[in-house]
C-alpha cells in the first residue's frame, strides 16, 4: 500500500517535471510580445466597447492609441477630455483635447406638426420602412419614429416620446459616441457642441423641399426663407437646398435667429422660459433643471 | 407534360379577374408626369425646357451612359415644368410635366395596326432602334432592353426565352395582350431572335391561360423556330431563372447571368414594344395595365400612356371601392403599396391592385416554429428562417456564405410563413448591405 503511494507520487512528480519543461520551451518559443501599457491604457478607458472612437471596441483602441506617435485622431468621446488626459500621461505625450458633444435630433416633426397621410404596419424598423417607401407622412426627410436609434443607443440616452413619435436625447446620459447617427438612415443626428447646462440652439428640421411644399407636410419645417441667415451676427448660419443649417462651433447662443423664424423650426433648449416656448422644449428644460 | 421549376413555389389564389377583358385605350392624360428615372441605371437626362411644345413619341430626355434608357414624351403639348415628383417609393424624382393638347405624333411614326411582317434591318440596327425607343423590360425590373441584348464578351446565346407566364396573382396584362397582338409579338421574337443571332425562340405560358396558349401555338406554327409550352401555375414561374428552369431544365449558377446558360430572357409585354419600335419607329410611350380587385366595379386591362396618374386609372375602372386599404402598384406578391394615387404610371407599371381594409393589413409577428415551410417553397433554394436572424444580427459574412445575394425577392417565404414573420423584409435589407459591401470590395 505505502509504496503504491510513493510511485504514484514519483511518477506523477516526474510527468509534471516533464510537462513543465517542454511548456517552457514552447512558451519561450511562441511568446508574443505585446507592450504592457496596452493594459494599463484599456484600464483608464470606459470599457463601454461602444465604437464611438471608430474601433471595434477598448482594447483595439488601446492598441491604436498606444502604436500611434502623437495620438492625433484619436479620441473616446465617451470618456471624454478627462479620460484622454490619463491616457496622454501614461503615454508621457500630450493630450489631443477636443470640445465636449451632444447627439441632438434635427426634426420637430411631431404627429401635430405633421399630419399622417397613410399608415405603415409592417416590420418596426427605419431602416426597413426608409427603404420601402417615404414614411407615413408627407415630408420624405423626416423621423420615420420607429426607434432603430434608441435600439443602438448603449448608454440609455435614447428614448421613444410616445406622445410625440420622436426620440428624446437625455442630454445627461449621451456621449456622442455617434451610434444614433450611423443608425439613423434620415441622417437626423449631429453631433453638436455641448454647452453649459445643455443649452442647445439648432435647425430641428431636414427638409429640403421648396418653401411651399415643406410648409404643408409639415408646419414647423424650414421654409429656406434665409431670415435667420440674415439676421445672425456670428456667420454661423448656412444656407443650402432650401435649408438653414446653425454650426454649434460659431454659433454664441445668442437666439436672435429664434426670435425670427417664422415657422419655428429653430429650437432653443435649456434656456430659462422667456415667452412663449414650444411644448416639447418646455419639456426639456424642466427636465434639465430638475436634475441641475 | 407540363414543365415547371424544380425547386420551391407556391400557388396562391389566382384572382384573375380582368382575364378575357379586351384592351381598352385609357383617356389621354391632361397633365402626363413623365419620371426621367424609368428603368434601371442612371437616370435619363432632360433634352427639353419649360415652355417647349413636344409632340407624342418626340424624345424629352436622353439616357447617357450604358445602363440607362431614354425617355419621349406620351402625349402632345407643352412642356410646365422640370420638377420633383413623388414616384411610387414616395421619394421625390425628377419629371417632365407635359400639358397635353391635341394629339399630334411625331412624324416617321406609323400609327397604323396594320401587321407588318418584313423584317428589314440587321441584328445592329434593330439593337439601335431598340435603344433609341427607350424599350426597357416590362415585366416590372426594367431592365434596359439594349443592354441585355448586347452579351458580354465570349458569351453566346442558345435560345431566346419569352415569357408569358403573368405568375402574379390579378394581373392579366400580358394575357390580354396575347391574345390581341400575338402575330405582333411573334414578329417582335423573331426580331430579337437576329439581334440575338439565335435560331430557337421559346414561350413559356402558365396553363391557366389556356386560351393564350392554344393562340400562341396556332399561330408559331407559321415561324420557323418558335415553340410555345404550357407551364404548371406556379409563383414565381415569371422570374427568370425559374422559367429557364421550366423550359431548358437549366440552372442559371449562382451569381451568374442568363446568358452562361445560353438564354436571354424577355417578357411580351417588351417584345411587343420591340416590335412595335422596329416595325413600327414607335418608341414606348404606352403600355398595358390591369386596374383589379376584389372591390373594383370594372376589373379592365387599359393601354395606357407613360405619365398618367393612377388615380385616373382607377376613375376608368369604376373609381376607388369604399374600404380600400391599399392601392398596390404591381401584383400582390411583389407590388409596392402607394403612399398617394397622384404617382404616375412609369414603364415598368404592370398592374394597380386595389386591395380591401380587411386583407391590407398585416398580421401580428409570432415566433419561429422551425416548420421550414420557407425553405421548402424558396425558388433559389436559400434558408429564409435562417437569413432573417442573420440579418438582424448584421451577420453580413454568414449572409453572404448563405447566398443571401442569390435571392429574387420573390416574396413566397414571407407569403407562406403561418408566423406571418417578415422574412422578406429582412432579406432585403440585409441583401441591401451585403450588396454595398460587395461593391465596395471590387472597387480598389
Amino acid at each position: 500500500m505505502g509504496l503504491t503511494i510513493l510511485y504514484t507520487i514519483v511518477s506523477l512528480s516526474i510527468l509534471g517535471a516533464l510537462a513543465a519543461t517542454v511548456l517552457y520551451f514552447v512558451a519561450r518559443r511562441f511568446k508574443v510580445y505585446e507592450d504592457p501599457r496596452i493594459d494599463l491604457v484599456e484600464a483608464e478607458l470606459p470599457a463601454a466597447n461602444c465604437g464611438g472612437c471608430g474601433f471595434a471596441g477598448c482594447r483595439n483602441f488601446a492598441e491604436a492609441l498606444v502604436k500611434s506617435e502623437t495620438g492625433e485622431g484619436l479620441f473616446c468621446p465617451v470618456g471624454g477630455n478627462e479620460v484622454m488626459k490619463r491616457v496622454a500621461a501614461l503615454l508621457g505625450r500630450e493630450a489631443v483635447a477636443q470640445e465636449a458633444r451632444v447627439a441632438v435630433l434635427r426634426c420637430n416633426g411631431t404627429c401635430e406638426f405633421r399630419p399622417k397621410t397613410n399608415k405603415y404596419d409592417g416590420v418596426q424598423s427605419c431602416a426597413i420602412a426608409s427603404a420601402l417607401y417615404s414614411g407615413e407622412t408627407g415630408c420624405t426627410y423626416g423621423c420615420l419614429g420607429l426607434g432603430d436609434c434608441v435600439e443602438v443607443c448603449n448608454f440609455d440616452a435614447l428614448h421613444m416620446d410616445p406622445a410625440t413619435c420622436l426620440p428624446v436625447v437625455d442630454s445627461e446620459k449621451c456621449t456622442a459616441c455617434g451610434a444614433c447617427v450611423k443608425a439613423c438612415p434620415r441622417d437626423l443626428f449631429e453631433l453638436r457642441k455641448r454647452w453649459k447646462g445643455n443649452k442647445q440652439i439648432y435647425v430641428a428640421c431636414r427638409n429640403e423641399d421648396k418653401g411651399g411644399v415643406a410648409k404643408k407636410n409639415c408646419s414647423v419645417a424650414c421654409i429656406g426663407c434665409s431670415k435667420c441667415f440674415k439676421v445672425c451676427p456670428y456667420d454661423a448660419i448656412v444656407m443650402n437646398n432650401n435649408l438653414a443649417f446653425i454650426d454649434s462651433d460659431k454659433c454664441k447662443l445668442c437666439r436672435k435667429c429664434v426670435a425670427e423664424c417664422p415657422t419655428g423650426s429653430i429650437i432653443e433648449v435649456g434656456f430659462p422660459p422667456k415667452k412663449v416656448v414650444q411644448e416639447a422644449t418646455a419639456d426639456d428644460i424642466n427636465l434639465s433643471a430638475n436634475k441641475e | 407534360m407540363l414543365k415547371t421549376f424544380k425547386k420551391g413555389g407556391v400557388h396562391p389564389p389566382e384572382n384573375k379577374l380582368s382575364a378575357h377583358q379586351p384592351v381598352q385605350t385609357a383617356l389621354l392624360p391632361k397633365t402626363a408626369t413623365i419620371l426621367l428615372s424609368q428603368h434601371m441605371g442612371a437616370p435619363a437626362k432632360a433634352l427639353v425646357a419649360k415652355g417647349d411644345a413636344v409632340k407624342t413619341g418626340q424624345l424629352i430626355a436622353k439616357g447617357e451612359g450604358f445602363l440607362t434608357g431614354n425617355v419621349h414624351s406620351s402625349v402632345t403639348g407643352k412642356v410646365t415644368k422640370i420638377d420633383e415628383v413623388q414616384d411610387a417609393s414616395g421619394y421625390k424624382r425628377q419629371a417632365v410635366f407635359v400639358e397635353a393638347g391635341e394629339e399630334e405624333w411625331m412624324p416617321g411614326i406609323i400609327t397604323d395596326n396594320t401587321l407588318d411582317k418584313t423584317i428589314r434591318f440587321e441584328g445592329p440596327e434593330i439593337i439601335s432602334k431598340i435603344t433609341d425607343a427607350g424599350i426597357v423590360g416590362l415585366g416590372g425590373a426594367t431592365f434596359p432592353s439594349h443592354v441585355k441584348l448586347t452579351l458580354p464578351r465570349g458569351k453566346k446565346a442558345e435560345f431566346l426565352i419569352v415569357n408569358g407566364v403573368e405568375c402574379e396573382p390579378y394581373l392579366t396584362a400580358d394575357h390580354a395582350l396575347m391574345l390581341e397582338k400575338g402575330e405582333e409579338i411573334l414578329v417582335g421574337i423573331q426580331l430579337l431572335k437576329k439581334a440575338l443571332n439565335v435560331s430557337q425562340a421559346h414561350i413559356g405560358i402558365e396553363n391557366n391561360k389556356p386560351d393564350a396558349v392554344a393562340h400562341m401555338k396556332k399561330l408559331a406554327a407559321s415561324y420557323e423556330g418558335i415553340a410555345v409550352h404550357a407551364l404548371i401555375v406556379k409563383y414565381p414561374q415569371g422570374g427568370e431563372k425559374q422559367l429557364i428552369k421550366a423550359i431548358t431544365g437549366r440552372e442559371v449558377p449562382s451569381g451568374g447571368l442568363p446568358v452562361d446558360v445560353g438564354c436571354v430572357v424577355f417578357n411580351v409585354g417588351t417584345v411587343f414594344s420591340v416590335y412595335e419600335a422596329v416595325q413600327k419607329n414607335k418608341p414606348l410611350v404606352e403600355r398595358v395595365v390591369t386596374i383589379t380587385g376584389v372591390q373594383v366595379k370594372k376589373p379592365l386591362n387599359l393601354r395606357v400612356r407613360i405619365g398618367t396618374s393612377v388615380a385616373s386609372l382607377i376613375e376608368q375602372a369604376g373609381g376607388l371601392p369604399e374600404h380600400t386599404g391599399k392601392i398596390i402598384m404591381g401584383g400582390p406578391m411583389m407590388g409596392k403599396a402607394l403612399g398617394s394615387a397622384e404617382v404616375p404610371v412609369v414603364k415598368g407599371t404592370s398592374g394597380i391592385l386595389l386591395l380591401p381594409d380587411a386583407v391590407s393589413e398585416r398580421s401580428p409577428i409570432q415566433p419561429c416554429i422551425r416548420c421550414a415551410k420557407c425553405v421548402s417553397v424558396c425558388p433559389m433554394g436559400l434558408e429564409p428562417y435562417l437569413l432573417m436572424p442573420l440579418s438582424q444580427q448584421k451577420n453580413y459574412d454568414r449572409l453572404e456564405a448563405e447566398h443571401i445575394m442569390d435571392c429574387i425577392e420573390c416574396g413566397s417565404c414571407s407569403y407562406t410563413c403561418p408566423a406571418s414573420r417578415p422574412l422578406l423584409d429582412y432579406i432585403r435589407l440585409g441583401k441591401a448591405s451585403v450588396g454595398k459591401i460587395i461593391r465596395t470590395r471590387k472597387k480598389p
